[in-house]
C-alpha cells in the first residue's frame, strides 16, 4: 500500500486559485476538497499545497494532523462511520462495532487490503433518535441491530463489482 | 428571481405568494431530515410521486420534502395537510392505500396511524399526540411547513419581515435594546445574555464579524442540525438582523463538516437570499451590505469553543486561548467578533416581530423563551423537544417523552453533553432553566438530554465520557491533557473492579484541580460527569470498589445472572435462546445457571417474562 498514487496537481493549483483565491484561512477546506478527491491525503499533496500558498510545511502538516477529518494513510471506496456518542453507546453501538469487526475482518481504524472500506468510529452524526446509527461515505443507515450488518455491506460491496 | 429593493416591495411579493397558495390544497410534509432519511425518506417519496402520477393526482396534490419534524423515534414521518392526519413510520408498501384512501377519499388507514405507548390508543392527528401536545414549537415549529431550499416557502410564512423592520422601522440600538429587554441567552451552553454581548460588539469600532456557531459537537444534541437542514433561512435572518444591529458587514457560519445536508441546504438558501437582495449589496434597498460565507469545520470537538473556533476560521488548528481580552472586542482576525450559536440566531427574528415583552412572558425569571432539547436514549419517544424554560424534567421525560419503555424505571438524565452531569430520579421535578440545573450540578449545555434506566451504570458513563473527552483535549493545557488520562484510568480501574476505597477522593482531588485549572471552557468543566456521578450516585461506585460489584449489570466481571427459584416457571424460554447452553432446568421446575458457561450476554434477562433472572 506505500506505492504512491497519481495525483493531479494542476486540478488542485485550479481548486487554490478559483474556488478559494489562494487563502491560507480557506486551508482545511481546501485539505476537506483534497480529500473528497482520493480519500486521503496524498503524501505529495501537503508540501506542493504548502508551496502554493506560501506558507511553512509545518503548518499545513498541523493542520492536517490536527483535524480529525483528515487522514495521511490511504482509506477505502467506502467509508463506514459508526456513531459511537452518548445515545448510540446507550443503544448498543458497541456490538454495531463488532459485528463490522467481523464482516470486513478489520479493526477501527484500519483499511480492507482491496481498498474497498475503511472503518472508523465517529462521535455523534446527529441521528440520535435512530441508534444506533452508521454511515457509509454520505448514506445514513438507522436503527441497525447485528443482524442488518450485512445487507447493508453486501449492497456495497456488489454495487461496485 | 427578481431582487427586491424596497419594503413595500418585499410586502407586495409576499402578498403575491400568499395569493397563489390555496390553504384548502392537500399538502403532504414528508420529514427529509437526517433521521428520518437514515429510516429510509427517499424512498417513500419516489413510490408516493408514483403512485399520485398513476391514481391522476400529481397535479392536485403537492409533495413537500421538508426539515426535521422532531419526532425521530416514529421515522420516516408523513403529515397530510390542512387536516393534519399523521402516519408514522412510513414505508413504500403503505403508499398505495393512503393514497387510494385518504389522499382520494378522506378517509384515516387506522392501523397505520399513531398507537400512544402510554395509552396504547390510536391517534389521528399529529396536533393531538402527546409527543407535539405539551410542547411550545416556536422556533421548530415552521420545520414541517417548509421546504428548506425554497424561499417563498419561508417568506410565506413571515420571513424575512423582521428583517425589514429591522433596516427600516428601528435603529441599530433599538434592535440591541429589544434583544436585551426579550432576555434571551446563549442557547450553546455558555447562557450568556445575547443582548449584552450584542452591545459590547456594537460598542467596538472598525471592521466587524458575526458568526454562527454551527459546530455542535455534543454526542447526543441535534437541534442545530435540524434548524440548519429545515429552516436556514430563518438562522440567516437572525445573522442579518444582528449584523444591522452590531454594524457588521461580514459573517460566517462555521458548521460541522459530518452535517453535509445541512451544509448543501445552506448554500442553497445564502445564494437564494443573495438573489433576492436578503443579503449582499444594499440590502432591500437600504444602503446596508453584509454577506455571509460558509466554513466547513475539519471535525473537532474543542472548535465548539469561541477562541478556538475563530482560531480554526483563521485556518489554523483549533486551540482555545486564555480570554483576558474577550472575542467580541478581539475575536476572528484580531477583530470584533459576535458568536452566537444556531438556535440562538433562530430565536431573534421572532423577537424583533412579535417584541421583547411577549417573549420575556415565556420562562422562568431569569431564563426566557423556550428550548430546544433532544430527548434520546432509553426513553420512548425520542426526538427534538421544544418546551418554555422552567417545564420540569417530569413533563419532558413522561408527558412528551412517553416514560422508560420496557417496563424500565428511570434513574437519571444526561444534560449538556460531556461537560453537562446527571441529574438523578429524585430531582425528576426541577425546573428546567440555567439557573436550576447549575444547582443540580449539571449544565444546559446545547440541551442535549439523554434519559438512562436501572440498566445504565454510572461509574461506566463517566468512564465514557472521560474517554470521548480525552480524545478530544486539544493538549494545550497540562489539568486537562493529563487530568483527564488520570481519571479515566481511575474510572477504567474502577469498572474491571480494580478500584481501591481511596480512589474516589483522589477522582475529586483531580476533579477539582480541572475545574479551577484549565484554560477554557471545556477544560473547566470536563470533570462535571465525574463530579455529578460522585454527587448522586456514591453508593455505586462504592459498590465498584468495597463489594466489586457493578449493580446495573454493564460492568464486565462484576456482576452475575441468577435465576429467582421463586419466580421461575420454568417455562424453558430463556434456556432456548442462550447461546452458550448456560442453561438447564426441567420443564416447569426452576432452572439455573451455570456460572462457568454464561458469558453475561444478556439474553435471558432481557426474554424473561416473569422477571426470574436477577442482576447479582
Amino acid at each position: 500500500m506505500d506505492k504512491e498514487i497519481d495525483v493531479n496537481l494542476a486540478k488542485i493549483d485550479t481548486l487554490i486559485e478559483k474556488k478559494y483565491k489562494n487563502n491560507i484561512e480557506f486551508l482545511v477546506m481546501i485539505l476537506q476538497d483534497i480529500t473528497r478527491s482520493y480519500n486521503y491525503i496524498p503524501p505529495q499533496v501537503l508540501p506542493h499545497v504548502a508551496r502554493k500558498l506560501g506558507v511553512p510545511l509545518s503548518k499545513v502538516f498541523s493542520l492536517a494532523t490536527f483535524y480529525k477529518a483528515f487522514s495521511l494513510e490511504p482509506r477505502g471506496k467506502y467509508v463506514v462511520s459508526v456513531c459511537t456518542g452518548t445515545a448510540c453507546h446507550v443503544r448498543g453501538a458497541r456490538n454495531i462495532m463488532s459485528g463490522l469487526h467481523n464482516v470486513l475482518k478489520i479493526k477501527e481504524g484500519e483499511t480492507t487490503d482491496d481498498l474497498m472500506f475503511t472503518l472508523e468510529s465517529v462521535r455523534c452524526m446527529g441521528c440520535c433518535a435512530s441508534g444506533p446509527v452508521i454511515r457509509v461515505n454520505n448514506d445514513t443507515h438507522g436503527g441497525l441491530d447485528p443482524d442488518r450488518i450485512i445487507p447493508v455491506i453486501s449492497q456495497y460491496r456488489e454495487g461496485s463489482s | 428571481m427578481k431582487k427586491i429593493r424596497s419594503q413595500t416591495e418585499l410586502s407586495a411579493y409576499v402578498e403575491r405568494i400568499k395569493a397563489h397558495r390555496d390553504p384548502e390544497r392537500t399538502m403532504i410534509s414528508l420529514c427529509g431530515g437526517s433521521g428520518c432519511g437514515a429510516y429510509g425518506t427517499g424512498r417513500v417519496k419516489a413510490s408516493l410521486e408514483q403512485e399520485l402520477s398513476a391514481q391522476g393526482l400529481a397535479d392536485k396534490v403537492e409533495v413537500k420534502l421538508t426539515g426535521c419534524h422532531g419526532f425521530c423515534e416514529k421515522g420516516p414521518i408523513m403529515v397530510i395537510h390542512p387536516s393534519g392526519v399523521f402516519y408514522p413510520q412510513m414505508t413504500e408498501e403503505r403508499v398505495p392505500e393512503i393514497v387510494d384512501k385518504t389522499i382520494q377519499n378522506g378517509e384515516v388507514v387506522h392501523r397505520f396511524l399513531f398507537k400512544d405507548p402510554v395509552s396504547k390508543k390510536k391517534i389521528t392527528y399529529e396536533k393531538d399526540i402527546p409527543f407535539y401536545k405539551h410542547q411550545q414549537r416556536l422556533v421548530l415549529g415552521n420545520n414541517g411547513m417548509i421546504s428548506p431550499t425554497n424561499i417563498e416557502d419561508y417568506l410565506a410564512v413571515g420571513g424575512y419581515e423582521a428583517l425589514a423592520r429591522a433596516l427600516f422601522d428601528m435603529s441599530p440600538t433599538d434592535v440591541v435594546d429589544e434583544i436585551k429587554a426579550s432576555g434571551l441567552r446563549g442557547r450553546g451552553g455558555g447562557g450568556f445574555p445575547t443582548g449584552i454581548k450584542w452591545e459590547t460588539c456594537r460598542r467596538q469600532e472598525g471592521e466587524k464579524y458575526v458568526i454562527c456557531n454551527a459546530d455542535e459537537g455534543d454526542p447526543g444534541a441535534y437541534m442545530d442540525r435540524s434548524l440548519l437542514e429545515g429552516n436556514p433561512h430563518s438562522v440567516l435572518e437572525g445573522m442579518i438582523i444582528g449584523a444591522v444591529a452590531m454594524g457588521s458587514q461580514a459573517g460566517y457560519i462555521y458548521v460541522r463538516n459530518e452535517y453535509p445536508l445541512a451544509v448543501e441546504n445552506l448554500e442553497v438558501a445564502i445564494q437564494q437570499a443573495r438573489e433576492m437582495g436578503f443579503l449582499g449589496e444594499d440590502i432591500l434597498g437600504s444602503g446596508f451590505d453584509f454577506d455571509i460565507l460558509i466554513s466547513r469545520g475539519g471535525g473537532a470537538f474543542v472548535c465548539g469553543e469561541s477562541t478556538a473556533l475563530m482560531a480554526s476560521l483563521e485556518g489554523k488548528p483549533g486551540r482555545p486561548r486564555a480570554k483576558y481580552i474577550h472575542t467580541v472586542e478581539k475575536g476572528f482576525r484580531d477583530c470584533p467578533s459576535n458568536l452566537n450559536n444556531v438556535e440562538t440566531w433562530s430565536n431573534v427574528p421572532m423577537i424583533i416581530n412579535k417584541g421583547a415583552d411577549w417573549y420575556a412572558s415565556i420562562g422562568t425569571e431569569k431564563s426566557k423563551g423556550t428550548k430546544i432539547f433532544s430527548l434520546v436514549g432509553k426513553v420512548a419517544n425520542t426526538g427534538l423537544v421544544e418546551v418554555p424554560m422552567g417545564t420540569t424534567l417530569r413533563t419532558i421525560i413522561d408527558d412528551i417523552g412517553g416514560g422508560v419503555p420496557n417496563k424500565r424505571t428511570f434513574k437519571a438524565v444526561q444534560t449538556g453533553g460531556p461537560s453537562g452531569g446527571c441529574i438523578p430520579e429524585r430531582l425528576i421535578d426541577l425546573p428546567v432553566d440555567y439557573e436550576r440545573l447549575a444547582e443540580a450540578g449539571s449544565i444546559m449545555g446545547s440541551g442535549g438530554m439523554i434519559v438512562m434506566d436501572e440498566r445504565t451504570c454510572m461509574v461506566d458513563l463517566a468512564r465514557y465520557f472521560m474517554e470521548f473527552l480525552l480524545e478530544e483535549s486539544c493538549g494545550q493545557c497540562v489539568p486537562c491533557r493529563e487530568g483527564l488520562k488520570r481519571l479515566l484510568q481511575i474510572l477504567t480501574g474502577i469498572c474491571q473492579g480494580n478500584g481501591r476505597e481511596k480512589d474516589l477522593s483522589l477522582l475529586e482531588e483531580l476533579s477539582f484541580t480541572l475545574r479551577d485549572f484549565s484554560l477554557c471552557g471545556l477544560g473547566k468543566t470536563a470533570a462535571n460527569p465525574v463530579m455529578s456521578t460522585l454527587r448522586y450516585f456514591r453508593d455505586e461506585y462504592e459498590a465498584h470498589v468495597k463489594e466489586k460489584r457493578c449493580p446495573a449489570g454493564v460492568c464486565p466481571g462484576l456482576f452475575r445472572y441468577e435465576i429467582d427459584a421463586g419466580l421461575c416457571t420454568g417455562c424453558q424460554l430463556c434456556a432456548l435462546k442462550c447461546p452458550t447452553e448456560a442453561i438447564s432446568g426441567q420443564k416447569k421446575e426452576p432452572h439455573m445457571i451455570d456460572q462457568e458457561k454464561c458469558i453475561t450476554c444478556g439474553t435471558c434477562y432481557e426474554r424473561c417474562k416473569f422477571d426470574a433472572v436477577v442482576i447479582k
